[in-house]
């Protein structure tokens, strides 16, 4: 298989090309996983905390959310941006920024359901004890945070798995620009179309590689967790 | 350690707590003043944990008044609990303690000798370290007591104290709440030792569904008990 010997070829020498493709993505994506988890966590803390009306519809929203359709979301945020919607002149459309705003927009409800749960578990847990001591509200959310980081760093992981595999958002605002906006999955899968294997194969394989990463990272910070805190 | 804003006499008038229609206590009336330790005893089920969580103030009473030191408003500052099946945090053993120290605003130069001193206190200092989730049910309950001692309570109250310890730690624990009441705290606690009720209660309230049966002195109480109830639940009958 030729395609896949010009693909390791490209992966093992650091071809520049194909390594600006997965600078960019990583630094898309993580950009969207901090900002959906500053979003996400302390939202998600507070659907977990608090009463009121309509929070059981708040919740199955959110869960629903989670599986919102990343070509969706890139429709909706090429609408607000593009030149003639009510962004237009941000001047953000097929620019990085405007791929992190997508991805940050798909990744937040992943993160806010994920910690509402994870919050609210160890809150039913908690709350005697932590009421008996005289915890405050503040200290409260600090402390069912601090505690629960290691399920909340898995909410982020899985968050990033998901922004770090989609396509759909990233070329509707991206544009698939070369050497500006393409990314890991928008090259593949413009590669693929155009028959170039090789660097479709290669950024292919490298995906593959950091999304296993992810995974070995989360489960790996499972069990330090369970060995800190048991 | 009583000052003026003590929460003692702790009083509880007409009690009724209601769990749906269900009342889990009943019109209770009772008083708990300084001394030696009072003894909760009674059936599974009888309310002693919903008593203790009441006076706490964990519970609101659905029917009465709960008042601590005459005031019903009272902040529960100087009261500690240690509940039936105490909940660990997720943090070693002497973070748990650190952190109800820290709960209770104890001043920062303190907190490391004052760990140490409750570790000891409760036999635990040689597993600091450890995860207290992964201490056993004995030491779970020991870092538990510990934890309640940190608030340097004026009223602490016990919900079975030493269900789960062996006899060393059992003797052990007694001594520290007989050396705890001896400090002026006052202990409420609960338990199914007959022996233990009688080794450390001042005096006894005996429940029975959702109801105090009984609320005498220690040693009346095992001679010559007022109720028919409280002599036969001593005999190990079956309360209706
Ligand atoms: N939140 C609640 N909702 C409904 N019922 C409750 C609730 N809390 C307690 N109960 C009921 O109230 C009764 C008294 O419970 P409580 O825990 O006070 O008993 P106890 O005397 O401590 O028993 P044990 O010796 O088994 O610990 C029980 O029948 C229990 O099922
Ligand atoms: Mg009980």
């Amino acid at each position: 298989m030729p395609a896949a010997t010009s693909a390791l070829h490209l992966v093992l020498t650091g071809d520049p090309a194909l390594y600006t493709i997965v600078r960019l993505s990583l630094l898309v994506s993580l950009s969207a996983v901090l900002l959906a988890a500053g979003i996400g966590v302390p939202l998600g803390a507070l659907l977990a905390l608090t009463r009121f009306r309509g929070r059981t519809g708040a919740i199955v929203l959110l869960n629903a959310l989670m599986g919102l359709p990343p070509v969706v979301v890139g429709l909706v945020v090429f609408m607000f941006l593009s030149r003639s919607g009510p962004l237009g002149s941000w001047g953000l459309l097929f620019t990085p920024p405007a791929m992190v705003i997508a991805q940050t927009i798909l990744v937040t409800p992943i993160i806010a359901a994920l910690s509402r749960q994870t919050i609210e578990d160890l809150w039913v847990e908690y709350r005697d004890e932590l009421t008996a001591m005289s915890i405050g509200p503040v200290r409260r959310v600090t402390t069912l945070i601090w505690d629960a980081r290691i399920s909340l760093l898995t909410a982020l992981l899985a968050g990033f798995g998901r922004a770090a595999a989609e396509v759909g958002a990233i070329m509707i605002v991206g544009g698939n620009i070369e050497g500006f906006t393409r990314t890991m999955t928008t090259a593949i899968a413009l590669e693929t179309s155009k028959g170039d294997l090789p660097l479709a194969i290669g950024l292919g394989v490298v995906l593959m590689i950091i999304v296993l990463l992810i995974n070995a990272l989360a489960w790996g910070a499972r069990r330090a967790g369970e060995r800190i805190a048991g | 350690m009583r000052g003026p804003m003590s929460d003692l006499p702790l009083s509880l008038v007409d009690v009724t707590i209601l769990a749906g229609e269900v009342a889990i206590l009943n019109e209770v009336s009772v008083t708990f003043t300084g001394g030696a330790p009072t003894v909760l005893i009674g059936p599974n089920g009888a309310g002693k944990t919903t008593l203790l969580r009441a006076a706490m103030g964990l519970v609101p009473a659905t029917r009465g008044r709960i008042a601590w030191g005459g005031r019903d408003d009272a902040p529960p500052d100087k009261r500690a609990i240690m509940f039936q099946r105490p909940v660990m945090l997720r943090r070693s053993v002497a973070d748990n303690i650190l952190y109800a120290l820290r709960a209770a605003n104890a001043p920062g130069e303190t907190l490391q000798d004052r760990t140490q001193d409750l570790l000891t206190l409760v036999g635990l200092q040689h597993l600091a370290r450890r995860p207290a989730r992964r201490l056993s049910g004995g030491e779970q309950q020991r870092l538990a007591l510990a934890r309640a001692l940190a608030r340097a309570p004026t009223v602490l109250f016990l919900d079975e104290p030493t269900a789960s310890l062996d006899p060393y730690a059992t003797k052990t624990i007694e001594d520290l709440v007989r050396a705890i009441a001896k400090l002026g705290v006052k202990v409420v606690m609960s338990t199914h030792d007959l022996g233990q009720a009688r080794r450390i209660g001042g005096d006894i309230v005996l429940m029975h569904r959702g109801r105090v049966v009984e609320h005498t002195p220690g040693a009346q109480f095992f001679d010559e008990p007022r109720t028919q109830e409280a002599r036969k639940f001593m005999a190990g009958e079956l309360l209706v």
